[in-house]
């Protein structure tokens, strides 16, 4: 079997350069945990349907199991692992998940902060339904998606918005 | 679940673009990969080379002007979606573009890759067929535009040649007197819809001059229905040229039941639209 050709990619990741050799049907999701070691991103489906392995790709959020890593040349990608703080504490949606028991598992989790982090850049003071719009791609199997509502009302709480200050529940766990 | 080996190109110029097309019977355009690289992922597909169109110059524009909104191969569902100038020549751009997929699909999607790609159950090629508009495509032979009514020829095949590469969709603006409405039922919203139906009804400021109805995931290519003569039974009409599908997610009963009951309503909706924008045009 003749072996396969590789390609030599530079994938600005967080803030950092990572070059890696990788074949042409690498994708974007295996080259991240594989090839940059950055296990953040998490791999459900495959084809697009669970978000889990959403990343922030020149900031918007996208599906990095539909993307190959020879695509991504030309982009500024951030995975769960650059959303923390430069002095390393949380960010605000990171810290509203923790509040408000966001997760239970875990294995959705990195998608969903991903997400919500791109979301209320665009929005910063959704609605409960624009909250519900915000995650509506994105599945989990275990929280029912209550606390994942709550947490996008509390980060964008932390964040300076006004409109979950109106959710009474929040308020007391802001204790 | 991985993708085959395939050779990988990514062209800066269209000329490049076009000739490797030419010179490579396997070869297929990647756009935005979001029907392309699951198919591969699941090995239902396996071309042997990808062409990324990702990084040629121009081709994301959406041009509006008093004839329609143009919109370029590179043009993603999100930017169409956001174009308040296109909402306004077309609004139903916007209208069908809100249930295509979830946002985050739609940041990477093409609205023209999504044409091609020719799913009976994806909005935008029932729309252009709807709105009677076209694709413009190039080869390596030259240029040509192909009527929506020419483009779908069966379930993901379109008419264009294995070397073209689309470059532009056209959609028609909405003429005075005219008005849209779309509905769709989802499992749930950004899902494929189990039936979407669009209508597109004409008027002379009163009277209904003509009126259309488009089908989303009932038939194997995106369907359009003449209702102009059975305004007061539309689904009737409607069903009476249809075969719904069955498939895991509906019987073709329920799928028949859901073209009952969207018809007369998207019907009514587009006709409201119409007369509410013949009044604006001419205040009586
Ligand atoms: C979870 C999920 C849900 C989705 N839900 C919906 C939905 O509800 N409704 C809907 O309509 N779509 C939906 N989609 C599909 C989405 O809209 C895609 O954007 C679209 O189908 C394909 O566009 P693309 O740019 O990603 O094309 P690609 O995936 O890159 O390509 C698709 C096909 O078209 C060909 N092609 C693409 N561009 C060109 C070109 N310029 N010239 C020649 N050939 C070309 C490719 O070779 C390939 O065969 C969904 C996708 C996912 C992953
Ligand atoms: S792993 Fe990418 S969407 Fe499920
Ligand atoms: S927390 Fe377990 S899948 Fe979402």
């Amino acid at each position: 079997m003749t072996s396969e050709k590789l390609h030599d990619v530079r994938l600005h990741v967080n803030g950092s350069v990572h070059e890696v050799r990788v074949p042409a049907r690498r994708l974007l999701s295996d080259a991240l945990r594989h090839d940059c070691g950055l296990t953040g991103t998490h791999v459900g489906c495959e084809h697009g349907v669970c978000g889990a392995c959403t990343i922030l790709v020149d900031g918007a959020p996208v599906r990095s199991c539909l993307m190959f890593a020879v695509s991504a040349v030309d982009a500024e990608i951030t995975t769960v692992e650059g959303l923390t703080e430069a002095d390393g504490s949380l960010s605000p949606v990171q810290q509203a998940f923790s509040d408000c028991h966001g997760l239970q598992c875990g294995f959705c989790t990195p998608g969903f902060l991903t997400t919500i982090t791109a979301g209320l850049r665009d929005n910063p003071d959704p609605s409960e339904d624009e909250a519900r719009e915000m995650i509506a791609g994105n599945l989990c199997r275990c929280t029912g998606y209550q606390n994942i509502v709550k947490s996008v009302l509390r980060a964008s709480q932390i964040q300076g918005g006004t409109k979950g200050e109106m959710q009474g529940e929040i308020q007391e766990e802001r204790g | 679940m991985k993708p085959a080996p395939f050779a990988y190109l990514r062209p800066t110029t269209l000329e490049e673009a076009l000739a490797a097309l030419a010179g490579e019977q396997g070869a297929k355009v990647l756009a935005g990969g979001q029907s392309l690289v699951p198919l591969l992922s699941m090995r239902l597909a396996a071309p042997s080379m990808l062409v990324d169109v990702n990084g040629l110059p121009d081709l994301d524009h959406v041009h509006c002007d008093p004839s329609g909104v143009r919109i370029g191969a590179l043009a993603r569902h999100a930017h169409v979606l956001g174009s308040v100038e296109a909402a306004e020549v077309q609004p139903l751009l916007a209208l069908a573009l809100s249930h295509v997929a979830h946002p985050t699909i739609r940041n990477r999607g093409t609205t023209v890759g999504s044409i091609v790609h020719a799913d009976a159950a994806a909005e935008m090629p029932m729309v252009l067929r709807l709105l009677e508009g076209s694709v413009d495509v190039m080869s390596v032979r030259g240029r040509r535009t192909i009527p929506a009514a020419e483009l779908f020829a069966g379930p993901l095949e379109s008419t264009l040649a294995h070397d073209e590469l689309a470059v532009e969709a056209f959609f028609p603006a909405l003429p005075a007197g005219a008005g849209v409405a779309f509905q769709e039922i989802a499992r749930r919203h950004g899902d494929y819809a189990l039936v979407g139906v669009a209508a597109l009804v004409e008027t002379d400021g009163d009277e209904v001059t003509r009126a259309r109805v488009g089908f989303v995931s009932v038939s194997d290519v995106p369907v359009v229905v003449d209702v102009t003569h059975a305004l007061d039974a539309p689904a009737t009409a409607a069903l009476a040229e249809l075969d719904p599908a069955e498939d895991i997610h509906a019987t073709a009963a329920y799928r028949a039941h859901l073209v009952s009951v969207l018809t007369p309503r998207v019907v009514a909706a587009a006709t409201d639209h119409a007369r509410s924008r013949a009044r604006e045009v001419s205040p009586a």
